[in-house]
């Protein structure tokens, strides 16, 4: 059965459509897999009995026309699911189980995909390691003691692990492309507007977008395919034609302009993430892209503009976790007691030093120097990519400046964790559709990844390149299985 | 009503002037919250209106209510304001039980309606009060300290429910026209049905703030805050508590603290809740669930063809067409149920007639008895018919005054009374001539004695009449056929 859980997405909905494989087969390969596969610490909530039971009905009554016809999928636990619990990795939402269920995963359901179970995450997507989770810290399935990136540390780990075909995370600042970059995986985040925020617990709004993560760029676009949707219930979801993915995915990308930023190449680079950004190059011209040198002159601000304007929002949209209405409480005396007892014992150190930010630079007398100006370099971190899309198509850098590390090497220094965001943060600042595809690997074999930024609504470019690239690249992952014993 | 509203407070040699500025919250007349689907009905058991948007559930996104928009608009217009083509909604954090996000969705630097005015009709006459802006925002929800002892418990069914705050400009100098000021306003909005102004609902809550300075003076003095007032009498005792505290505060040479206060019903007094270092920092910034709020002037143009005609400018007509008196035209419009009740009488009838009838013996019975004219008994078509009447001559005015009594039971036709009871006016000059000789029969030494001088007895005469005719004679006609036959 091991097969199946190493098949990508596409192949296999086509073995399901073809009737080799049944959905329930399927279920069963994957349940059985993460059942020996704990070790990795992936799954914060198992839904696999429901998994195999619903793929039993599917098989019962199959609807092949549907774009995951039976297919199991793990989610980010970011996003609420009915009746299965979502905690987005903290205590605070501990025992929380929805009414309802988010926009991203209902539309993932409509189109026959299964739930197998919620993914580990960092607190509230604050991290880049996996490492704030309540839960634990998730092991890189690459090698032993790695980090698998976060903030979708659980999800990227599933994937390159096999525990499931294709899996959606969320990236505020990185965190789908930071994580698929450390696990050798594809993932993308599109343009903000393009994917509903209703139904995923909230980091930072303006910045927050949903998806998907994948073995490779055709199943990437038949995730994007299924999730991008305009929603009513998002008042920030943008009602713009979305194409068909998967089926307007081609390799030839030749005569676009591809775009390569100066500023991107930053003091104290590894060699090998120089080296592997010329080798990228040069792929995308031998796809018969034209590479032009661009400047993105306000970048070095991005990083310090993304730490205060997330964590303002976050210390708002946190507020709401007071132990009153729902999830974990404290007891205390009075209610502020009970509110202090709460948040101090129902958050963890990530998360409460982000409020403490966030609350920090929206106080009076400080907004204007903080939060203010964090908005307004943004608007010109955004211009920067406008005037460069005069020039180029799309834009080619790193993902990330150096390769996974180890559990618990930059856990102390939240700087220096928060410097693995270089790459990734102004493209949520502006809004516009990234992707990260493995591209090579540093001296241990870890993989290295290459981001694709693209002008906004343009996902399909993005995928293109991304996808002629990956052909040229070839890159395979070369996972050992180690955690099975 | 007093002649005049003024307002000051005198210790010894010095005169004191109050100034005061209001922020109204009136709730919008909607059937759903300004950011969810969930009903605003008002009564409803607790909980029972609350939708995961208004119990702030993770990942729930508001998404904003356009009725509670234009319903701000059109007040907006009432109040010949400005409406903003781009308003933003922020974000007003601090923690409460009753407060399920942990913040406030309110408007701050740009709301929907800036700079407007309205005007008050004071016994010295016309006086204008400037309105600073309208925002809209919600509510929250309800704590309830009294039911359990050992726990508050909390009520969501009011969270999210749309809020307009109308903010004064420091313009008001006396508790009466603060009444005046809560009634103009919510006579506005309730022409334009944007918000009912039932007090006792808590639809409409205001904050008082009050400052007093010495007469004659321009500075404005430290203010303080009184929060919440729901009725305009509590909002007149806790001003005039509030005003002497200060002016004491002064006379005593001491200074006075700019703070919060609440104001205590059962004592009459206000007390501080908090001071301006224990203000909360609210941390205000745009909320990023909410896109700015994008308003072209077509929209708002296509608005103002909805506005009905509204008090003032109901109140110049009735003056200009109908010939009524400031006074008069001031208390049929203030209300605009009132105002229909009267151009439905006056659509048949003498107009200063009816005016008579409706701000005479209408409104006395209504206040008797405790009704809204829209629940009058006697129906404006009734009225009408009675007032016609009076001035065919049919029925004498006191005769009315009989007939309305009846009215007031049962809204029947007059005329049916009319008949029924044989109330019908005598006008034959022949039959009153009858009636009047003999009367002077009757009564020939009086008759003497008016010849020689002792008008006043015409008066007797009259009654006598009236007496006899069981009050059914003319007294146009009777005078008249009197004053000839007594000058023989």
């Amino acid at each position: 059965m091991s097969e199946i859980t190493s098949l990508t997405l596409f192949e296999l909905i086509k073995n399901i459509k073809e009737k080799k494989i049944s959905s329930n087969e399927a279920a069963k390969s994957f349940v059985d897999r993460a059942e020996r596969s704990k070790k990795l610490n992936t799954y914060v909530t198992e839904n696999f009995e429901n998994c195999l039971k619903h793929s039993k009905e599917f098989d019962n009554r199959p609807n092949f026309d549907l774009k995951l016809p039976g297919i199991p999928i793990a989610v980010k636990d970011l996003f609420c699911t009915t009746d299965v619990r979502t905690t987005a990795g903290s205590n605070i939402l501990n025992n929380f189980i929805p009414t309802y269920e988010s926009t991203v995963t209902q539309n993932i359901w409509n189109e026959g995909g299964i739930l197998l179970g919620k993914l580990n995450c960092d607190e509230f997507a604050m991290g880049s390691s996996n490492e704030t989770s309540f839960f634990g810290n998730v092991q890189n399935p690459i090698a032993e003691n790695i980090v698998p990136g976060g903030s979708s540390g659980g999800s990227s780990a599933a994937l390159a692990a096999n525990l499931t075909p294709i899996t959606i995370g969320t990236d505020t600042g990185g965190s789908i492309r930071q994580p698929a970059s450390f696990t050798g995986t594809v993932g993308l985040k599109p343009t903000y507007g393009s994917c509903s925020r209703y139904g995923i617990v909230a980091f930072a709004s303006s910045l927050d977008q949903a998806g998907p993560m994948s073995k490779d760029v055709k199943d990437c676009s038949i995730l994007l395919e299924v999730i991008s949707s305009f929603d009513k219930k998002d008042s920030t979801s943008i009602d713009f034609k979305r194409n068909n993915y998967s089926k307007d995915l081609t390799n030839n990308i030749k005569g676009l302009k591809i775009g390569i930023p100066k500023e991107y190449r930053i003091d104290g680079m590894p060699d090998e993430i120089e080296k592997l950004w010329q080798k990228g190059i040069e792929y995308a011209k031998e796809c018969g892209a034209e590479i032009i040198d661009i400047s993105l002159p306000h970048t070095s601000y991005a990083l310090p503009t993304y730490y205060i304007v997330a964590p303002a929002e976050a210390s708002s949209n946190l507020a709401r976790y007071d132990g009153v209405k729902y999830g974990f409480r404290s007891s205390g005396e009075n209610l502020i007691d009970m509110y202090e007892k709460t948040r101090s014992e129902g958050f963890g150190e990530e998360v409460k030093r982000r409020i403490m930010i966030g609350t920090y630079v929206l106080s009076s007398g400080y907004y204007d120097a903080y939060y203010l100006k964090a908005q307004k370099v943004r608007q010109l971190i955004k211009k920067d990519f406008d005037e460069a899309y005069n020039k180029v198509d799309a834009i080619l850098t790193p993902s990330t400046p150096s390769s996974a590390f180890k559990i618990g090497e930059k856990s102390s220094d939240p700087v220096s964790m928060y410097l693995n965001d270089i790459f990734t943060v102004p493209v949520n600042l502006a809004g516009l559709p990234g992707i990260s595809i493995p591209a090579g690997t540093d001296k241990n074999n870890y993989p290295l990844g290459l981001q694709i930024i693209g002008k906004p609504f343009d996902e399909q470019t993005v995928l293109n390149i991304a996808y002629s690239m990956e052909e040229k690249i070839n890159y395979k992952n070369n996972i050992s299985d180690w955690w099975i014993k | 009503m007093s002649d005049k509203s003024e307002f000051f407070i005198t210790r010894d040699q010095n005169i004191y002037e109050v100034v005061i500025g209001l922020e109204v919250h009136a709730q919008v007349t909607s059937n759903s919250k300004l950011f969810s689907s969930s009903s605003t009905k008002f009564g409803a058991e607790p909980n029972t209106q609350v939708s995961l948007v208004d119990a702030a559930f993770p990942g729930m996104l508001p998404v904003i209510n356009e009725f509670c928009v234009k319903q701000a608009i059109k007040t907006g217009i009432g109040l010949k304001a400005k409406i903003n083509n781009k308003s933003v909604f922020d974000r007003k954090n601090y923690f409460y039980a009753d407060l399920p996000q942990g913040y406030q969705i309110s408007q701050y630097k740009y709301p929907i309606v800036g700079e407007g005015m309205v005007t008050l009709d004071m016994p010295e006459g016309q006086k204008k009060v400037g309105i600073e802006r309208l925002h809209l925002e919600q509510d929250a929800g309800k704590s309830i300290h009294d039911i359990d002892p050992n726990s508050t418990l909390v009520d969501l069914n009011r969270s999210g429910v749309a809020l307009m705050e109308i903010v004064s400009k420091p313009d008001l100098r006396s508790p009466d026209e603060v009444n005046s000021y809560i009634k103009k306003l919510r006579s506005i909005m309730r022409y334009l049905g944007t918000c009912d102004g039932n007090m006792q609902e808590g639809s409409l809550r205001a904050d008082v703030n009050v400052s007093v300075r010495k007469k004659g003076s321009k500075d404005l003095g430290t203010r303080c805050e009184i929060k919440n007032v729901n009725s305009i009498k509590f909002m007149q005792m806790a001003i005039i508590y509030e005003a002497n505290r200060q002016v004491d505060l002064i006379e005593d040479g001491k200074k006075i603290d700019q703070e919060t206060r609440l104001f205590d019903t059962k004592k009459n007094e206000t007390r501080s809740m908090r001071s301006k270092e224990d203000a909360h920092d609210y941390r205000y910034f745009p909320d990023p669930d909410l896109l700015p709020l994008e308003i072209d002037d077509e929209y708002i143009n296509k608005i103002k063809l909805e506005i009905p005609e509204l008090p003032d400018e109901k109140k110049k007509r009735f003056i200009d067409k109908f010939n009524l008196t400031p006074y008069e035209a001031t208390i049929l419009v203030s209300d605009i149920e009132t105002s229909k009740y009267f151009e439905e009488v006056i659509k048949d009838s003498d107009v200063k007639l009816s005016t008579n009838w409706i701000t005479g013996e209408l409104f006395a019975l209504l206040n008797e008895k405790g009704l809204d004219i829209s629940d009058s008994p006697i129906s404006s078509k009734n009225l009408s018919k009675l007032v016609n009447f009076i001035k065919d001559g049919t029925i004498s005015g006191k005769i009315a005054k009989t007939i309305f009594e009846i009215m007031a039971e049962k809204d029947e036709d007059p005329e049916k009374i009319i008949n029924e009871k044989g109330l019908k006016q005598e006008s034959n000059p022949e039959e009153l001539e009858k009636l009047i000789d003999q009367i002077l029969n009757d009564n020939q030494d009086k008759v003497t004695e008016y010849k020689s001088g002792k008008d006043k007895l015409f008066g007797f005469f009259v009654g006598q009449a009236m007496k006899v005719s069981g009050g059914k004679a003319n007294p146009k006609l009777l005078n008249e056929i009197l004053k000839t036959k007594l000058t023989k």
